[in-house]
């Protein structure tokens, strides 16, 4: 039966994220904006509450590792851990996106570590919290022109990493950070692999925290690798240079955690709409949804064209995550849902903003924030670009050759 | 969500699956939908009696709550689906440039549609009608797919179903026995629910159309805009304002004083959209729907909306589907069109709102055969389809360039017929 509803038995962890985001992240949201590169110490009693709550099992899972999945082996339709990480993530990120971002034990190398490591490297990494770093100076989007080397040693059975690498989120805060580095320069993409590094190996320099637009209260590094050695034994996924199969396993990390961007998208973006809806309200604005939109004043029919694209967002976003729950293939719903939270996010708390006047624009209010945070949702995990190329490639059934 | 298997018996026994080559198909979810449980067959036989005694009025079942998030549809809804697609595809599309020129649809056509049971969408089960339950998400998916073969035709076809799920949901006893069979019956009239009045800054709930107590009766004034099949309806819910409030009224096309004139308009020719004047009509009392209830009233403009949203979505499809083969073909500076990412990333987003129309569209059909509120749903389903699906058209006549302004290629009539998702009100209703 066609229901797009949130799911019963989630709604208990939907209301107790939106508790934790209203009482411990939206109560530090403006705190750690200003003090950039604080500790928010506040979250390490709120991470070992969502360790327990993962480990509870009754919600499937609603942390980083929620995307790994499960197979309980049912029959007909599943709402599991995507779903319940994803509703998840949208209650936090409605609190403050910063904070979920560094949020320990929940970073996007648990994600990654959870998505393709093996039973002995789960164990061993278990309990740690895990940074990503992909991108370099000179490889953004373009991450299969990553130049970071990893060589092995077969005398000690290690790889030895060196590069750069640029927006580590939580860099400086993991335990762990999952490093993405070619076997083989010469051999492309087939050659990239991730290697799990640990923060405090002396190979890895931090070179510097960034000062950013927004999300402040998480911090991005910048590290240096010079003759980093990590056992062989860390190493994510198969040592073999696959042509065929090797980058899109390391791909598929993103097919699962895009749907969470976009979730952290639209939570934002409903922090935005819930608040200029009371704020105008104040001013004697309020949306009637049966009159139409002409017979309103221009700023409840703005804010009824803004909260559409809020709802089309939160569709596509579980849309993806019910996919990946449901074994279909979903890397075409997942870049809907980026494309279309991303941009919605961005351009709703910018309106926000405006239709909210000098209270919006000031830091008062919690809304010029949000529409600094926005903006790294419609670029992180792949731009808006990245996500356009992607969709148009598949649909049109088009090489990225031929599709530049 | 059954259909019941009277639908399934209905679609299975038509002619028209043979002569559009669908029989297999329709046999594969007929054992399937039998395989996964059905009710025993009861009263498989339609009755045709138009005037019925009925003890009470009839309702479609309704309410059933989900507790999952799921985008599938039942089996029934699937193979209601696949057969109503296939008709558009191969009956509908072919058609629609003709009927667009004639403003009106083939005889044949609608009766096809007949045969499919469209008109009966909304019809409960004691009056001859194929669906047991209640459900604004089946006659989404319905509308969806005709529009994807033409949006003109698929109004013209859909505009009984809204007469008829509106007595189904409103009418008394006495209505639904005078009127509602028919619309299970072999011949279903011409209808169409008519609430648009011709002004800028038209509002459903503020209508010039007025409609005064007169002795037992009724009498009703005003001018209704781009009504469907207007020449040859012969009944109509007409929205008149009672004592300031609006309500629906049945008024049969030869209660007299009753005006047509061709009105037609930049797109949904094949509707024969027309315009009525109400010049003194007299009807008797048991003419208002649902005793004038302003909540019957708002729901039925909700449903309407949710219906040019379906619609919309239906010819959004078609255009994205049709430009995105037109550009892999088209070649310009020795490559296909397709290999330019402004020429790409136009289609990406062409695809990317057609979900969020759809998505949005469907949870607010979704939440109302739940039984919750959905007024809000529908508003932001139906500002995307204003918005969102009125830029697909423009895309995909843009991607085809100049060619796609001719009538070579349907972009055009699709770019026409998208406009008036945004601005039509009643007529399909869900």
């Amino acid at each position: 039966m066609i229901s797009l509803e949130t799911p019963k038995k989630f709604q208990v962890l939907v209301d107790q994220a939106h508790q934790v985001a209203q009482e411990i992240l939206r109560a530090n949201s403006r705190k750690y904006d200003l003090a950039e590169h604080t500790y928010p110490k506040e979250l390490d009693m709120l991470a070992a509450l969502i360790d327990g709550m993962n480990d509870g099992g009754s919600t499937g899972g609603a942390g980083a590792a929620g995307v790994r999945g499960s197979d309980d082996g049912d029959e007909g339709n599943k709402n599991g851990s995507n779903m319940a990480t994803v509703l998840g993530v949208i209650e936090m990120c409605w609190g403050d996106v910063g904070l979920l971002l560094t949020m320990p034990r929940q970073g996007l190398g648990n994600s990654a570590i959870a998505s393709v490591a093996n039973d002995e490297q789960l164990k061993r990494f278990e309990g740690k919290w895990a940074a990503m770093a992909i991108t370099e100076p000179e490889a953004g989007s373009d991450s299969a022109a990553i130049r970071t080397t990893a060589v092995l040693d077969e005398e000690t059975g290690e790889y030895v990493l060196n590069g750069e690498k640029i927006f580590v989120t939580s860099g400086d805060r993991a335990d762990l950070i999952v490093v993405w580095a070619t076997l083989d320069p010469s051999k492309g993409r087939a050659a990239i692999k991730s290697f799990v590094v640990e923060r405090d190996n002396p190979g890895l320099k931090l070179d510097r925290l960034e000062h950013k637009l927004g999300i402040k209260a998480s911090d991005t590094a910048n590290f240096v690798l010079q003759d980093c050695r990590v056992p062989k034994e860390n190493l994510l996924g198969s040592p073999e240079i696959d042509t065929k199969k090797s980058f899109a396993g390391a791909m598929k990390t993103f097919d699962n955690t895009r749907p969470l961007v976009a979730g952290m998208a639209v939570g934002v973006a409903r922090a935005a709409i819930e608040r200029t809806r009371e704020l105008l309200a104040e001013a004697g604005v309020e949306v009637d949804y049966d009159v139409p939109a002409h017979k309103q004043s221009a700023a409840a029919a703005e804010l009824l064209e803004l909260e559409a694209d809020y709802e089309a967002a939160l569709l596509l976003t579980l849309q993806a995550a019910w996919m990946a729950d449901n074994k279909k293939p979903n890397s075409l719903h997942a870049s809907y849902a980026k494309a279309k939270a991303g941009r919605s996010a961005t351009d709703i708390c910018l309106r926000c903003v405006a239709l909210c006047g000098a209270v919006g624009y000031g830091e008062d209010e919690l809304l010029e924030k949000w529409a600094r945070d926005a903006k790294i949702l419609d670029i992180f995990e792949g731009t808006q670009q990245i996500q356009l190329l992607i969709i148009a490639r598949q649909l049109l059934g088009l090489t990225s050759a031929e599709l530049k | 969500m059954a259909i019941g298997l009277r639908a399934l018996n209905r679609v299975a026994g038509l002619e028209v699956l043979d002569r559009i080559g669908m029989r297999n198909r329709a046999e594969r979810l007929l054992y399937s939908a039998t395989k996964n449980g059905f009710r025993a067959a009861d009263a498989v036989g339609r009755r045709f009696n138009g005037k019925q005694k009925l003890d009470g009025a009839k309702r479609q079942s309704t309410g059933k709550r989900a507790t999952q998030f799921d985008l599938t549809p039942t089996d029934e809804q699937q193979m209601m689906r696949e057969a109503v697609g296939d008709f558009a595809q191969e009956k509908l599309r072919p058609a629609a440039g003709d009927a667009d020129a004639a403003c009106a649809a083939p005889a044949e056509l609608l009766e096809q549609a007949t045969e499919l049971g469209i008109p009966m969408l909304g019809v409960p089960g004691e009056l001859g009608g194929a669906f047991e339950e209640r459900s604004a998400t089946t006659s989404f998916l319905v509308a969806e797919q005709l529009a994807r073969g033409d949006m003109g035709l698929a109004v013209a076809m859909l505009a009984p179903a809204g007469v008829g799920t509106a007595l189904g949901l409103w009418g008394d006893a006495d209505q639904q026995g005078t009127y509602l069979g028919e619309f299970a019956g072999e011949k279903p009239p011409a209808a169409a629910l008519a609430l648009l009045e011709p002004r800028a800054m038209f509002d459903p709930f503020e209508l010039q159309t007025t409609a005064r107590k007169d002795g037992d009766g009724y009498v009703l004034e005003g001018v209704k805009s781009l009504v469907p099949r207007a020449a040859d309806a012969e009944l109509f819910i007409i929205g008149a304002a009672l004592d300031g409030n609006p309500a629906l009224f049945i008024v049969e096309a030869n209660d007299g004083g009753i005006a047509y004139e061709a009105e037609p308009a930049m797109g949904i020719r094949a509707a024969g959209t027309g315009r009525l004047t109400l010049s003194g009509v007299k009807v008797p009392a048991n003419r208002l729907l649902a005793d004038g209830d302003p909540a019957a009233y708002r729901e039925c403009v909700r449903l309407g909306r949710l219906g040019w949203c379906a619609v919309a979505v239906g010819t959004a499809q078609a255009t994205t589907d049709y430009v995105k083969e037109y550009v892999n073909q088209r070649t310009a500076f020795g490559e296909p069109i397709s290999h330019r990412q402004a020429v790409a990333f136009t289609v990406a987003n062409m695809a990317i709102e057609l979900e969020s129309m759809r998505l949005t569209a469907l949870r607010a059909a979704s939440r109302a055969d739940q039984g919750l509120d959905y007024a809000r749903e529908v508003a932001l389903a139906r500002r995307l389809a204003t918005q969102k699906g009125m830029q697909i058209g423009s895309d995909g006549v843009q991607m085809l360039g100049g060619h796609g302004y001719t009538k070579e290629h349907p972009v055009e009539r699709w770019y026409r017929d998208l406009r008036a998702a945004g601005l039509m009100e009643g007529v399909l209703v869900l």
